[in-house]
């Protein structure tokens, strides 16, 4: 058994072991979870993917004559307008009326990068905000503040897609191709953060992490968290099930970590790299984060038919070997999410936690338990009696 | 002056068969002709496939004068790039990769681009999500 104290204790003195996911799957081959826990102070977990649910919040700082920005365009992408006078959020997945292939993805990573973006606001002009326009050029040194907040990153595990119809389907799973002619994948599977500590004893509200380049936390549970997937023997989801919430301070960030992103006739997104360091504070701890692809399995999904039916059920290994068996039919896979940037960032926190520059938070309060997601119904207001 | 190749599909519309194209080609923009592949039918429209041999120059004017006469010429040299540089490596671009032209390493999962298998069948263009990938018309020079 370890602490949280004693094993920053060993990071301060630059005597912490740390390995990555994959370094530890491959190690315990040959160790039991107990020796693992014996020897290793930290495991690095790691992913780079696209993540939709992302955006920025912005402080643009005042104007002289002051005005209350009541419809906001950054680049000519619609920003949020209903925060207060001069501040915005900007969601990754806005996009330009006129070019939709350009969105807030694309704003925020040119932010990160230094280049300069055309702010363009209006406000009806008031007794204490009287300007009704401002067009001008910001950037990161000029702003107040720009901070991402993430509603829904890095999920717990997520499904194959594939397509079963005659025709091509363009998806945020990418381009997938009639008769199950391909099939995609996105997850780092053994190095993927949330299937390492599967029942969130490490990762909560507080814990600190990498994210696009700096340091970040997890600041909630991420929306559609869900512990009610189904899970197999090891305890492991075998769909797509929780999610984080995370914060990080963007003017830090590098356009390395933060990548804008146009999926044909779907719309703008943005891979988002994230890792988290799992401190290992027993036995238990070290058999999660010992898993290996051959243990992590996930569901096929046919995303060309509505309602997503599921077809079958594959583990990473498999899809890593390039051919999974979907329907009795061999199809080739492809990942959507880059396993080697994954690891780049897997291998950058280990080397800041072996240097002592990154100390682990222990969560303030813990992720719920038993959760589910609704649905959203579809209730006709009036039938409510004219009270709405 | 350097001599380079160049490959063209030409489209004849019905009426341009009395035309001294050739002779004209040759004579005036000292262009060296192979003929790789016919299909005319007399009084309809006709397709050839051209190998122009001479100074760029010379067959940029000649195709651009093979236009003026409402030939569709449309060149056969052309040839994906990408750029390599700002890659990520998400791996998108190989689920539509039927040639193997695109393929992720299996040890370091980077992307691996093998231009001599690619056919040029242009679905990488719009399955990359960050557009790294662009036809280039002008490769191929010997």
């Amino acid at each position: 058994m370890k602490t949280y104290h004693e094993i920053n204790e060993k990071i301060r003195k630059g005597q912490a072991v740390v390995v990555t996911a994959e370094e530890v799957a491959a190690m315990a081959r040959e160790a039991s979870p107990e020796e693992i826990a014996e020897k290793v102070d930290v495991v690095t977990t790691a992913t780079f993917g696209a993540m939709c649910s992302s955006g920025a919040f912005i402080n643009f700082g005042h104007a002289d004559p002051q005005i209350r920005m009541e419809k906001i365009r950054l680049n000519g992408v619609p920003a949020y307008e209903g925060l207060a006078a001069v501040d915005t959020y900007i969601g990754a997945t806005a996009v330009h009326p006129d070019n939709p292939i350009y969105g807030g993805a694309h704003v925020i990573e040119e932010l990160i990068s230094g280049k300069d973006v055309v702010l363009e606001a209006w406000g009806k002009g008031t007794d204490c905000y009287p300007r009704k326009h401002i067009k001008t050029v910001i950037n990161k040194n000029s702003v107040n503040e720009m901070f991402m907040f993430n509603p829904r990153n890095a999920y717990q595990n997520y499904n194959v897609a594939v397509n079963t119809t005659s025709s091509t389907k363009y998806t945020y799973m990418g381009t997938l191709l009639p008769n199950l002619r391909n099939a995609t994948y996105s997850t780092s599977g053994e190095l993927s953060p949330l299937l390492n500590d599967p029942e969130f004893r490490t990762i909560g509200i507080g814990t600190r992490i990498f994210i696009g380049g700096t340091t970040g936390y997890v600041v909630w549970p991420g929306t559609q968290f869900n512990t009610s997937k189904p899970k197999n023997e090891l305890g492991v989801p075998v769909s797509n099930a929780a999610t984080i919430a995370v914060i990080g301070n963007m003017k830090n960030m590098s356009s390395e970590f933060i990548k804008a992103a146009y999926y044909e006739r779907y719309g703008v997104s943005m891979f988002i790299g994230i890792g988290i360091p799992i401190p290992i504070l027993d036995a238990d701890m070290a058999r999660r984060v010992s898993i290996n692809n051959s243990q992590i399995e996930t569901s096929v999904l046919d995303y060309g038919t509505v309602g997503t039916p599921k077809l079958g059920q594959v583990t990473y290994e498999q899809l890593r070997s390039g051919t999974i068996k979907v329907n009795g039919k061999k199809v080739r896979t492809a990942p959507v999410a880059s396993l080697s940037k994954a690891r780049h960032i897997a291998a950058l926190l280990k080397n800041q936690i072996q240097k002592g520059e990154f100390m682990l938070q222990q969560p303030v309060e813990l992720f719920p338990e038993n959760t589910s997601l609704n649905s959203l119904q579809e209730i006709d207001p009036e039938s409510k009696g004219g009270a709405l | 002056m350097r001599m380079v190749k160049r490959r063209y599909v030409l489209k004849f519309p019905p009426k341009s068969g009395d035309k001294p194209l050739s002779y004209v080609l040759v004579k005036d923009y000292d262009i060296r002709i192979n003929i790789l592949k016919a299909e005319v039918v007399p009084g309809k429209r006709g397709n050839l496939l051209l190998e122009l041999q001479g100074r760029q120059t010379n067959i940029t004017q000649g195709i651009n004068y093979l236009k003026s006469q409402q030939i569709e010429c449309t060149p056969l040299d052309k040839t994906i790039t990408l750029e390599q540089d700002k890659c990520i490596h998400c791996g998108n671009c190989t689920a539509v990769c039927f040639a193997g032209a695109l393929t992720m390493h299996p040890e370091t999962w980077e992307l691996q681009f093998d231009k001599s298998k690619c056919i040029v069948c242009e679905l990488c263009l719009k399955a990359c999500p960050l557009n790294l990938f662009e036809i280039d018309f002008h490769d191929d020079a010997e």
